[in-house]
């Protein structure tokens, strides 16, 4: 039997590395988000709803979420065909915070006491069952037409257009996955948080999936993955600071940007 | 009723055109979305507390002190967590990562030091309200429009009509050229934050009159707003920043007051949507931001 504490952790990881690969999808493709914690909000909030309010089994109510999550995130998506940089990034926010508003005044979901009674599914061997398929996923891609067409998009829109990549295709169409599979992580941490309100999905929460994705390295789905082991265990590690914990957490955030600043084990582009 | 619900409103857009300008000053010279300023102007604010009820130096008194403060720790920002980045040529995301981890550090500080509750400023301070037929003033209400007038009015000043006020325009305009023509830019951009950071300090005591509620965590909040009035403006762009906030503070007001209180802080995001998506440059902004 493994130790609970020790499981949490791993759990917790999972998730995160779930979200980080979230991101990093839209990433990778030059669509940069810090409204991310709105996906995992509706992902979370709709499959917690079917387990827990309509009784529905836990398997489809997880996708159901990250159905749902996908569609906004095509909805969302559309606007970030005329925009780039820093005006997606503060679109992307205010996204993440009308949605946070909304739950937070969604009387079926609990409003703002939150919604609590979602059953314990989440299980250590489906989080990282679902990690390895995606690692493996992020892999094939990587040498894949369409993993190519990313980066061309990433590194020069316009070249792209040049030579025939349909933009406005793929950009909603990772921008809807990356959302898909933000909605994912939400669902499997609402099952294993088994109560969530819309404070835990506010802007600190897309700051910190942002965070993770850059941490580890930019540009490199196994950076991502790293930034969101680092981003779970390092305040554990910490732990035995007590109240200076997130004082030093941020400063190494700080001296990390410093020292690596094309994160962990980007490459300099 | 809807000239007292604009009389609010422009009250407390003054208040977000100022931290919007400290954005747009600050995204101007070095494209950086500065992610700590929210925190920067709650600091400005928990100072001016403190020195109004330690000090009691007054309403203005406070606000100088707060002004100095922000500008001290905007400054300390700049050099101990954007400048080395810079100066290794990071990754454009880098400075603004870094910016997030400084907000984290200042908001646990603040909760050490100033505690996890939320305070107001001594009522005293307040004042009793002026009827006008209908409306209600408080003088503390004159008090936060006059003074982000002033504020906004001097630096219109300073930005063009003195000789740093301009060299900071044209760092703006383009680091590398007014960096070439001889200006030291990097002792423009630290001006510049100690200028952006210093209107984020008053807006944080003016914020703490009109609410009488400052906590370690308002910054968040204060800041996504901030954010939200420079991009309704246009990035970089002074005047449509303070327009932005004046706008995003009276549709907020308004929005209570006709619609519903509990979605006062998703309106102000439904309209920069609904801008982005007709003019994605903001009111005053320039194409290329856009593009870049």
């Amino acid at each position: 039997m493994i130790d609970p504490y020790l499981e949490s952790i791993l759990i917790f990881s999972g998730i995160n590395i779930i979200l980080a690969l979230s991101l990093y999808l839209p990433i990778s493709a030059g669509l940069l988000s810090l409204g991310h914690g709105g996906f995992m909000a509706i992902g979370a909030y709709m499959s917690a709803a079917c387990t827990a309010l309509y009784g529905l089994p836990f398997l489809p109510s997880l996708v159901l979420g990250a159905v749902m999550a996908g569609l906004v995130g095509a909805i969302v998506g559309f606007p970030a065909l005329r925009i780039k940089g820093v005006y997606l990034i503060i679109l992307t926010m205010g996204f993440g915070e009308i949605t946070r508003v909304f739950f937070l005044n969604f009387e079926p979901t609990g409003a703002a006491s939150g919604l609590g009674g979602i059953p314990p599914d989440t299980t250590l061997a489906l989080v990282w069952f679902i990690v390895a398929i995606l690692l493996f996923g992020f892999f094939q891609l990587r040498r894949s037409r369409l993993g190519r067409v990313m980066t061309a998009i990433r590194d020069d829109e316009l070249a792209a257009e040049v030579i025939g990549i349909n933009l406005a295709r793929i950009k909603v169409a990772v921008f809807a996955a990356g959302a898909a599979l933000g909605g994912l992580g939400g669902g499997l941490y609402a099952h294993y948080a088994l109560f969530i309100d819309p404070a835990q999905f506010g802007f600190h929460r897309s700051a910190e999936i942002f965070i993770m994705v850059l941490l580890g390295g930019m540009g490199n789905y196994l950076g991502a993955t790293l930034g969101a082991i680092v981003f779970t265990v390092l305040p554990e590690v910490l732990r035995g600071l007590q109240d200076w914990r997130m004082t030093l957490f941020g400063s190494l955030l700080v001296i990390l940007m410093i020292v690596r600043p094309w994160g962990l084990i980007g490459a300099r582009r | 009723m809807l000239i007292q619900q604009m009389i609010n409103g422009l009250m407390l857009g003054s208040t977000y055109a100022l931290i919007a300008i400290g954005y747009t000053l600050i995204f101007g010279v070095l494209n950086l979305v500065h992610l700590a300023h929210g925190e920067v102007f709650m600091i400005g604010a928990f100072v001016g507390l403190y020195a109004a009820m330690f000090l009691e130096t007054g309403v203005f008194g406070s606000i100088v002190i707060a002004i100095i403060a922000a500008a001290a720790v905007g400054v300390l920002v700049e050099v101990l967590a954007i400048r080395p980045i810079r100066a290794r040529n990071g990754h454009m995301l880098a400075p603004m990562i870094s910016t997030i981890g400084v907000g984290i550090v200042l908001q646990e500080l603040a909760t050490r030091f100033f505690g996890a509750e939320q305070v107001g400023f001594p009522s005293a301070m307040v004042g009793a309200p002026w009827h006008f037929g209908s409306l209600t003033v408080t003088p503390m209400q004159m008090v936060i429009l006059g003074v982000s007038v002033a504020l906004m009015a001097a630096l219109h000043f300073f930005v063009t009509r003195t000789k740093v006020g301009m060299a900071m325009r044209a760092t703006a305009e383009s680091l590398i050229i007014s960096h070439t023509l001889g200006i030291r830019t990097d002792r423009t951009i630290l001006l510049t934050f100690a200028v952006a950071s210093g209107l984020g300090g008053a807006a944080g005591v003016l914020v703490g009159f009109s609410f009488n509620a400052i906590s370690p965590f308002m910054g968040i909040d204060m800041g996504i707003k901030g954010l939200a009035a420079m991009l309704l403006g246009g990035l970089g762009n002074i005047y449509g920043a303070a327009l932005g906030g004046l706008i995003i503070g009276v549709v907020e007001v308004l929005s209570v007051g006709y619609l519903s209180s509990s979605y006062r802080d998703a309106f102000a995001f439904v309209i920069i949507i609904g801008v982005l998506l007709v003019r994605p440059q903001g009111i005053f902004g320039a194409r290329h931001h856009v593009e870049g």
